[in-house]
């Protein structure tokens, strides 16, 4: 005898994706709108720095160039990948061609890659993995955050990832993951029983049972230190709090259109 | 209506009173129809009358109007016989009637005439009996007369009878005058007769007219009575149960086959308010409805249901909506019962509809339940709604609807009970969730609530926790019909409930376990993979707490998440399955919820860690047969076996190489769990499995070798194997992990050989692979007996090669074998003994068992009672006698008085391996004749047992005769015991070795007395014959030497010669083997004298 999958199960997690692809199209359009506007007001900012240099209107020498630096900096990928990398960005940041002049991709565009590219549907947790790539704190991710970013979440050490996935759940950045935090990103990963007087009792207790697993210094919240010790317990818990690395199947999907594709031409 | 029938009577009517209880009886609708005339009360209140309005009213043929008959007549014929003067008393009005009596009929009393009849008895001039035969109306103006009438009438006595009454409904009054008819309200006839008695004189017969009238009233009495008696047993029918016949039989109506009916509808959709469906002046008549009924096998049916009973009525009136009322046939107590009369297929569908509602029935209290939660359910829907259309209106409002108290004590409640009732109550909740599912299809219902109403219901179930407990044995009495393995499942289901029994009190980890499973069914991902890990941090070991997941229906959750996208949770969910899965009962369950299947699946997975986890899952649940069959009809074995591919021995792993290697073994540790059953055996043969299993073989890591040993030692038990662990070249490497460091480890592998060694080529591998040292260090090792067994076991099956022996006796192992002989477990005994027993043909360890006094603790064991043991001990020690040292002292110890008893033994191994035993003993035994002969009954048991069926037997038995044969004496008293008769029946065989020892037996008791002329006269000489044409040259010997026993008489040569001896044995003769030489040329020498004799004797 087989169980079915239960229906609860089922529903929840379409649910939870959140975003269908219809709103998916609703959001490129109205970005699509604003990055019009923003792109007229950043005209100006063409000749900044290397790194924020318009792929698109990159000399080929510069262009190399780039590559090279970055291939130095990450390791992960060599130099062919990088620049299927760089492909890829350009092809990104060009699908909007009236934000041609941006310095990278904005927050929705990038979670809209987050979504429909590696399947990270929690818009918090988008957010915040939005800000991790974003190093420099301007609102877009540019090239090198790009190869940066990707080179943790598709091939980083599983030490690379614990401190990648920390930064990403400690939404304040203050180096710890406090209880307030973890309720905020917990809140909405329990089904509300009706019958429940407190519909965030469970979210509470489940915030308990994480902290109870995870502080190891008893200080009520986690620290850097408490993190890495727990996932490395339980590597289940990397993503303790929401997904936020891609998983395998879509990380090889991307890899293999992103490599494979450019290897053609 | 009344008043219609009262035109048409024609003394004008009064309405008689009701008594009480008549009255009461009528307005429950209980009588037909109300007509005021009677023989008293009774007639008219009781005896049912049509509905015809019209004409004369007409007494209906019914048990009840039967019986009020007879007792009328009855009542007639008393006051004839017993009140004489009573009965003479002429009526008012004669009682006139239309009878259907002849005029021939009538007897002497009657005047005859060509018209009529009349009575010779007369008063005042006036016949007392008048019949007019034109119109056939007869007058009777006494009851004397009535009672010769219904002399005459006979047989038509209920007929005249109900004819009169039908004519005269007020009787009474036509009898003792108007004013004594029935009155309605005060019945005050009583006081008026009084009065006229106490006038006296003016009316002489007022006397007898009041006893008249008190016998009838007595009369009237009776009557009701017994027609109230027989009402009150009537069932009557009420609106309401009409109405649920017809709801349940419309349920099961329609065109199928199956169905009780076709259609079954009311003429009128209009109900009126006190349920009935007739028009209300027929509801006076206690019409409830009609119905027009198409059943299968009749004709459409019209139907009255009435509070009578039902029957059917005439049939709707052409182009009118009206029916005809009148009622056409019997009436039934209710609907069903008239279906079941009127439509054969009705009754048949209805019995098979009514076991169905029977099985279900047997889960009484889940139908009790169901009823009850009905309420509780919608109450949740509504609550639910209630906060949806909150949340709709009010985003930011964070407080839920208040919840209903009583809810939550209930789910409290529910928890405490469920454990205990949890999996007796696990088969009715599945009847109810399929019930649910019939007749609420349209509601969906969220799992969630589900598993919450199974708790509830099973709370509510625990009144019927006995019933329930019923249904269980009677399923599981049926399920055990279904699986083969009764056995196992009846202890498991024994150990279940005992857990059912102890578990009163709950620890503080159920409430945990309970919570977290709860956040594991109501959350997503995230939340799903925080509560796996914090599951994983409960001591999953522990029994309280395996059960505990269980209990909360923690099983079927992580099951469901094995069939989600979602790796985390898959792993999460893996890992405590993997542990809880070392208890059997979670095993079961998890069985049962088909858990094997999707852990099947999930072998295919591309992630490492996953397959590694579920195979190590499905080795836990492959424990028990039921399981081990659902992974190989899964595909299991198949996808288990491709695990095995791996690259097991390289200096430098990868990463990824050393995940391929856990695979592996992971594999390994599930195909060691599956080989127990014979046909994964196969399967995992066919699967290709054995070259990488022998590939993995050569691992050095101990983890992979153990499973990987574990599996090829469970599958030696196949011929196949054991063959393929041979040519693929396994012995080397089995015997190279006899020096592993792992106890475990040597153990397989000691097993594997021990298994293996039944191959004399693998015997011989294991030598010149140098394995026999290492077993006999094993053998040294006592403290681990499963060790010892196996290791003894291997040396015991290694043994039966000389070779091996030879080198044993270097290494020294039988002085270790014999330090083994006491105080070690049965298991270790018999492979010790059997070890001996082979080692012990050789001469020099029969010297070293005698001097490291190993004789006496043999000879001990043969008092045992393990059959296995005895037959290694018997073997040991017949060994053991070969030697004449060893002899005296097995002699000593009375050794051959307890072989000689292990003959009693029904099983035939040991009696075959003591008597081969006791053929040494009695050679090598100083005065062997006389210690025989000492056994007192001991011959005859001996010779009995040539009754054997067991081949083994017989030819150990026929060795040993020849041994005692040896003796004269006691060759005498096995001739007395019939021996010779038995060989003979014995000679057809066909088996070389029973024909070897027969033939020296026979040879033996040849030698006494008139035997020779006994076996020829039984038949053995010419079967004998026939065994020179046997290959063995043993055969040829013994028979050679009893043909030359036999060739002393001559009635026996000549049936040599007749079947062609002389050839056989001439060909016999350039053997090398003297003794076949000597014994055949002796056989013919005898032959060719009896001939020269035959001639000389001729030609004189």
């Amino acid at each position: 005898m087989r169980t079915q999958p239960l229906p609860w199960r089922v529903s929840y997690w379409t649910a939870s994706l959140g975003v269908t692809k219809e709103t998916v199209a609703l959001v490129t359009e109205e970005q699509r709108r604003e990055g019009g506007g923003v792109g007229d007001q950043s005209g100006g900012r063409t000749g900044a720095t290397m790194s924020r240099i318009r792929p698109l209107d990159m000399s080929r020498k510069q262009y190399q160039q780039l590559a090279d630096t970055l291939c130095k900096l990450t390791k992960r990928f060599n130099r062919h990948e990088v620049q299927c990398l760089m492909k890829v960005f350009s092809t990104l940041v060009a699908t909007f061609p009236e934000q041609r002049i941006a310095v990278g991709l904005d927050r929705n565009k990038f979670r809209n890659v987050l979504h429909t590219t590696f399947g990270l549907t929690d818009d918090m947790i988008t957010d915040r993995v939005f800000r991790v790539f974003d190093r420099d704190n301007d609102s877009f991710v540019n090239m090198r955050e790009w190869i940066e970013g990707l080179s943790i979440i598709l091939r980083g050490t599983l030490d690379e990832k614990i401190k990648f996935c920390f930064e990403v759940f400690d939404l304040n950045g203050d180096g710890f993951i406090s209880r307030e935090e973890m309720f905020h990103m917990l809140k909405s990963s329990l089904i509300k029983q009706p019958t429940e007087e407190d519909p965030d009792e469970g979210v509470k207790d489940l915030v308990e049972i994480a902290l109870k697993k995870m502080d190891y210094d008893h200080d009520n919240k986690v620290s850097y230190a408490d993190f890495e010790k727990a996932v490395k317990v339980d590597n289940l818990l990397l993503e303790a709090f929401g997904s936020c690395l891609p998983d395998s199947k879509s990380a090889l999907a991307f890899e293999e259109q992103a490599f494979k594709k450019n290897k053609d031409d | 209506m009344a008043s219609g029938l009262h035109g048409n009577r024609t003394p004008p009517r009064a309405f008689i009173p009701r008594s009480s209880c008549v009255q009461r009886l009528a307005e429950r609708g209980l009588f037909r129809l109300q007509l005021p005339i009677t023989m008293g009360v009774a007639l008219t209140r009781a005896a049912q009358w049509t509905a015809a309005g019209i004409g004369v009213g007409k007494l209906e043929f019914t048990p009840l109007n039967i019986s009020l008959l007879n007792s009328i007549i009855k009542f007639v014929e008393y006051v004839s016989s017993k009140h004489p003067q009573e009965a003479a008393l002429v009526f008012r009005e004669p009682l006139e009637w239309k009878s259907n009596l002849e005029i021939s009929g009538f007897g002497a009393d009657y005047q005859i005439s060509k018209r009529t009849v009349v009575s010779k008895e007369t008063v005042d001039g006036n016949p007392l009996l008048i019949l007019d035969d034109s119109t056939s109306i007869i007058k009777v103006s006494t009851f004397s007369q009535l009672a010769k009438l219904l002399e005459i009438a006979q047989k038509e006595k209920l007929k005249e009878t109900q004819a009169c009454l039908e004519a005269n409904r007020d009787p009474i009054a036509k009898i003792l005058g108007p004013s004594f008819a029935t009155v309605e309200g005060e019945d005050k006839s009583m006081l008026r007769l009084l009065e006229k008695v106490k006038k006296g004189d003016e009316e002489p017969e007022a006397e007898a007219q009041m006893k008249l009238f008190l016998l009838l009233q007595q009369l009237d009495m009776q009557l009701l009575n017994t027609s109230l008696q027989k009402i009150s047993q009537e069932v009557r029918l009420n609106p309401q149960a009409i109405k649920n016949d017809v709801q349940l039989l419309q349920s099961f109506s329609g065109e199928g086959d199956l169905t009780v009916l076709r259609s079954i509808n009311y003429t009128s959709e209009y109900e009126f308010s006190n349920g009935c469906r007739a028009p209300p002046w027929r509801q006076v008549y206690g019409d409830i409805c009609y119905l027009i009924i198409n059943t299968h096998d009749t004709e459409t049916l019209y139907v009255t249901c009435n509070t009578a009973g039902v029957y059917l009525n005439g049939g709707p009136i052409k182009d009118s909506e009206d029916i005809i009322y009148d009622r056409n046939g019997d009436i039934y107590k209710d609907l069903i019962t008239f279906l079941k009369e009127k439509s054969p297929t009705f009754a048949e569908n209805l019995t098979l509809v009514q076991q169905n509602f029977v099985l279900q029935k047997k889960s009484t209290p889940t139908r009790k339940t169901q009823k009850a939660e009905v309420p509780t359910n919608e109450e949740l829907d509504q609550t639910e709604k209630f906060s949806e259309y909150q949340d709709k209106n009010k985003f930011e409002r964070k407080k839920p609807p208040p919840k209903p108290k009583t809810r939550d004590i209930k789910k409290e409640e529910t928890s405490f009970v469920h454990k205990a009732l949890e999996s007796s109550h696990r088969l009715s909740i599945k009847d109810e969730k399929a019930q649910l599912k019939v007749q609420d299809t349209k509601k969906i219902i969220k799992e969630k609530e589900n598993v919450e109403m199974a708790a509830a219901r099973k709370y509510k179930c625990k009144a019927a926790q006995e019933k329930a407990h019923l249904i269980q044995r009677v399923v599981s009495d049926g399920s055990e019909e279904l699986s083969e393995s009764s056995t196992e499942s009846e202890e498991d289901k024994q150990d279940m409930n005992r857990q059912q029994e102890s578990g009163t009190d709950l620890p503080s980890e159920y409430w945990q376990i309970q919570k977290v499973v709860k956040y594991l069914k109501g959350g997503n991902q995230t939340a799903t993979v925080i509560a796996l890990c914090s599951m994983r941090d409960f001591n999953l070991t522990n029994e309280t707490c395996q059960l505990a997941i269980r209990d909360v229906g923690g099983l079927e959750v992580l099951i469901n998440l094995l069939d989600t996208e979602e790796t985390k949770c898959k792993v999460g969910s893996l890992r405590i399955l993997k542990e809880i899965s070392k208890n059997p009962q979670i095993r079961r369950s998890l069985a049962e919820l088909g858990g094997l299947q999707i852990m099947v699946k999930i072998l295919d997975s591309s992630n490492k860690d996953l397959k590694c986890l579920a195979a190590e899952t499905i080795a836990n649940i492959a424990k028990f047969r039921r399981a081990r069959q659902t992974v190989r009809l899964h595909g299991g074995i198949q996808r288990l076996v491709g695990l095995l591919d791996c690259v097991p021995t390289s200096a430098h792993l990868t990463a990824e190489q050393e995940k391929d290697i856990e695979v592996a073994r992971c594999g390994a540790l599930a195909l060691w769990s599956c080989s127990k059953s014979k046909k994964n055996k196969d399967a995992i043969r066919k699967a290709g499995g054995i070259p990488l299993l022998a590939c993995l073989l050569k691992s050095p890591y101990e983890n992979m070798l153990i499973p990987v040993v574990g599996t090829l030692q469970e599958c030696a038990s196949e011929p196949s194997y054991r063959l393929a662990i041979r040519t693929e070249n396994m012995v080397k490497n089995l015997v190279r992990n006899l020096s592993s460091e792992s106890e475990e480890l040597q153990m397989h592998c000691a097993r594997a050989i021990f298994k293996c060694a039944e191959d004399e080529e693998t015997r011989n591998l294991v030598r010149t692979h140098f394995g026999l040292g290492p077993l006999v260090k094993l053998v040294s090792k006592s403290d681990n007996k499963q060790l010892l067994a196996a290791a003894t076991g291997a040396v015991w099956k290694c043994a039966i090669s000389m070779e091996n022996v030879e080198r044993f006796k270097h290494l020294k192992v039988a002085e270790t074998l014999i330090s083994l002989l006491i105080g070690q477990p049965e298991e270790v005994l018999i492979n010790v003994v059997g070890a001996l027993g082979q080692l012990a043909r050789d001469p020099v360890i029969r010297g070293a068992i005698r001097r490291s006094s190993g004789i006496g603790p043999l000879v001990n064991l043969l008092t045992g009672t393990n059959n296995a043991l005895l037959v290694n001990v018997t073997k040991a020690v017949g060994e053991c006698a070969v030697d004449p040292e060893n002899m005296s002292i097995i002699e000593s110890l009375d050794g051959v008085r307890l072989l000689w008893s292990l003959l009693k033994k029904p099983n035939p191994d040991i009696q075959a391996s003591a008597a081969w035993a006791l053929c040494p003993c009695i050679e090598n035994a100083k005065e062997a004749g006389e210690m025989v002969r000492s056994f007192v009954g001991g011959l005859e048991l001996i010779v009995n047992l040539l009754k054997s069926d067991d081949i083994e037997v017989l030819a150990s038995v026929c060795a040993a005769l020849a041994k005692i044969a040896m003796d004269e004496e006691n060759l005498a008293v096995i001739t007395d015991h019939g021996v010779v008769q038995m060989l003979s029946s014995l000679t057809y065989t066909r088996d070389d070795m029973l024909r070897q020892n027969l033939a020296d037996a026979v040879a033996c008791c040849c030698k006494w007395g008139n035997n020779r002329v006994a076996f020829g006269e039984t038949g053995a000489v010419a079967p004998l014959v026939h065994y020179l044409k046997s290959k063995s040259p043993r055969v040829h010997r013994a028979t050679a030497q009893a043909l030359y026993q036999l060739s002393f008489d001559p009635n026996n040569c000549i049936t040599m010669h007749e079947n062609g001896v002389v050839k056989l044995l001439l060909n016999l003769m350039d053997s090398t083997d003297e003794a076949l030489q000597e014994a055949a040329a002796g056989c013919i020498a005898n032959i060719r004298r009896l001939a020269l004799a035959n001639e000389k004797a001729r030609y004189k």
